[in-house]
């Protein structure tokens, strides 16, 4: 196959994948886009096969290699469960990073494949490009594998802060534009090296000082990262489709990073320098003063609810730490069957990433269609007779409207304490992530139900 | 003077950020969790480059350090590829309207 021949289907592969993402722009059409998608994967894997004139023997090794990659990816996507699916995105765009690394390395090793020039006098615009690539694929590598132990628990989700670590951090990045200058003038494959090594270093010291919530900024902005490293491989190639998906799945990250942010009412740089609440949860816990709770049990939450008209869910991390989602699903059912009136309500930052509560709903069977967004519902708080918070904590603190002091004060809060009444499913009177007390335990019309999420949403199940 | 190809991909680059600009801000905020699987698998056509290196060479059965990071890289992207549809897959199954009969 010819070279232009080629560069075309590389572009149709392009083109598809931006249809991939257009699809997703509701449930509907999103399942085509999908198909656009893996018919772009498969024109794009099939072109490069046929445009190789002289197949050597290790063919046959490409495709075992394949094969066994393909079998290990489809059967983690089936036994995956959807509580985990942060996990498994993080884990994923670490594997989008090294092989970044591993195809640039190859590339450096033996450049004639790839028609950049000989080992020693690369082309000097593709050594920048290999350079890029290499080091944001080796961040993306070692950033994700923390961002995976963290989610995972395997490594404490608390953020884990030294004495000049900024000061270092930039001076690693600094040192990133020097090797690749040493690089590009000295064509040393030492510089190289030391410039990966960096590279993977940086990666893991820019996670560790971010907090477990925190996640769902880290994630997007992975996803973000694993995008730049295949444009900057895709430009080492010369290939568009690697290009164009590249920049795709670039900027997708960036606006996610960008929602997830607003959505906490913090700045990028903000998240990303880490320690976030470190400081300010010693001294909010030491003054805590003993206020009185009004606690009930499943019962009393049944009676409230049998009695509402309209109740609006709000569940958080919380539920899909107990895995309450269908145990939710068959209390509204119920609740359903008595002709109330049931809905949803997402903060965008609820989970431990963009869109996590909405995939466990579906999971669980609930339709899209009663799921609303923050903006979407939080005039209809006013309006409801309960609000049932699950798993939630500091998405509903009223402080973030009120007190100026509050280290989350100007986050879009959801109005939960304009129900008529509130029933906060939670273990303990504990805070939340950001180490302040939540003010709506201590109101008036709120019922803490103290349980784990799930028992006690299938005992008021059972009570109404 | 001839235009250099690079400033030809660095424009299909630059415009290609542009569309997924927008294209990204259309995509439904309880889509979120699928698009970003589904980026995941698509940033994996990196597997073309892995193939490029695996296969590079001469046709005698001894393969080079760049032949091997090669096949690593290839079952490492395919791993993704597979796993990021079929994930996508699963994932906007679940996504169903309203039934009438409730």
């Amino acid at each position: 196959m010819s070279a232009n021949l080629s560069a075309v289907f590389y572009l149709i592969s392009g083109v598809l994948f931006i249809l991939a993402l257009r699809g997703l722009s509701s449930p509907e059409t999103s399942r085509l886009g999908n198909f656009f998608g893996i018919l772009g994967m498969t024109i794009a894997i099939t072109v490069t096969f046929l445009s190789i004139v002289s197949f050597s023997s290790g063919l046959i090794y490409v495709l075992i290699f394949l094969l066994i990659g393909g079998l290990v990816g489809a059967f983690i996507a089936y036994k995956i469960p959807m509580t985990a699916m942060p996990e498994l995105v993080a884990g994923f765009h670490s594997l989008v990073g090294l092989s970044a690394v591993l195809v640039a390395v190859s590339a450096f090793l033996n450049p004639e494949a790839f028609n950049l020039g000989s080992l020693g006098s690369i082309k000097l615009a593709s050594l920048i490009e290999m350079s890029i690539g290499a080091a944001v694929g080796a961040i993306t590598f070692s950033g994700s594998i923390i961002a995976f132990l963290k989610l995972q628990g395997i490594m404490s989700g608390s953020p884990i802060t030294f004495k000049g670590q900024h000061l270092f951090n930039a001076l690693l990045l600094v040192s990133i534009i020097v090797l690749t200058y040493l690089l590009c003038s000295t064509q040393s494959s030492n510089f190289f090296w030391i410039l990966l090594a960096v590279s993977f270093l940086i990666g893991f010291l820019l996670i560790i000082p971010i907090g477990g919530a925190d996640m769902p900024v880290v994630i997007s902005m992975l996803n973000s990262y694993s995008g730049w490293a295949a444009a900057g491989i895709g430009f080492t190639l010369e290939n568009s489709a690697l290009i164009i998906t590249g920049a795709l799945v670039g900027s997708s990250g960036a606006i996610l990073s960008y929602i997830m942010c607003k959505g906490m009412n913090r700045s990028f740089f903000n998240v990303i320098l880490g320690g976030f609440g470190a400081a300010e949860q010693s001294a909010s816990s030491s003054n805590k003063e003993y206020r009185p709770v009004k606690s009930g049990n499943a019962e009393d939450a049944a009676f409230l609810m049998k009695n509402a008209s309209s109740v609006i869910i709000v569940p958080g991390y919380g539920m899909a730490v107990a895995q309450a989602q269908h145990a939710l699903r068959e209390m509204v059912d119920t609740l359903k069957k008595n002709d109330i009136k049931v809905t949803y309500a997402i903060h965008p930052v609820a989970g431990r990433m963009p869109g996590h509560m909405n995939v466990l709903l579906a999971e669980a069977n609930v339709p899209y269609d009663e799921v609303f967004e923050l903006e979407e519902i939080n005039n209809d708080f006013a309006n409801a007779d309960v609000a049932f918070v699950i798993g939630a904590n500091d998405v509903t603190n009223p402080a973030a409207k009120s007190d100026p002091q509050s280290p989350i004060y100007g986050m879009p809060v959801l109005d939960v304490e304009k129900c008529k009444s509130v029933l906060f499913v939670k273990r303990s009177l504990s805070s939340g992530y950001a180490g302040i007390d939540n003010d709506l335990f201590y109101k008036e019309n709120t019922l803490m139900l103290f349980a784990d999420a799930k028992k006690m949403t299938e005992e008021i199940t059972k009570n109404l | 003077m001839e235009i250099d190809p690079f400033i030809f991909r660095l424009s299909i680059f630059i415009l290609s950020i542009f569309i997924g600009y927008y294209v990204v801000w259309s995509v439904t905020p309880s889509l979120h969790t699928p698009l970003m699987s589904v980026t995941n698998a698509i940033s994996s056509v990196i597997i073309v480059g892995a193939i490029i290196a695996g296969l590079a060479g001469n046709s005698d059965n001894e393969f080079t350090i760049s032949n091997i990071l090669g096949f690593v890289a290839i079952s490492l992207a395919a791993v993704n590829i597979f796993g990021g549809f079929l994930v996508t897959q699963r994932m906007l199954q679940m996504y169903k309207k309203k039934k009438k009969d409730k």
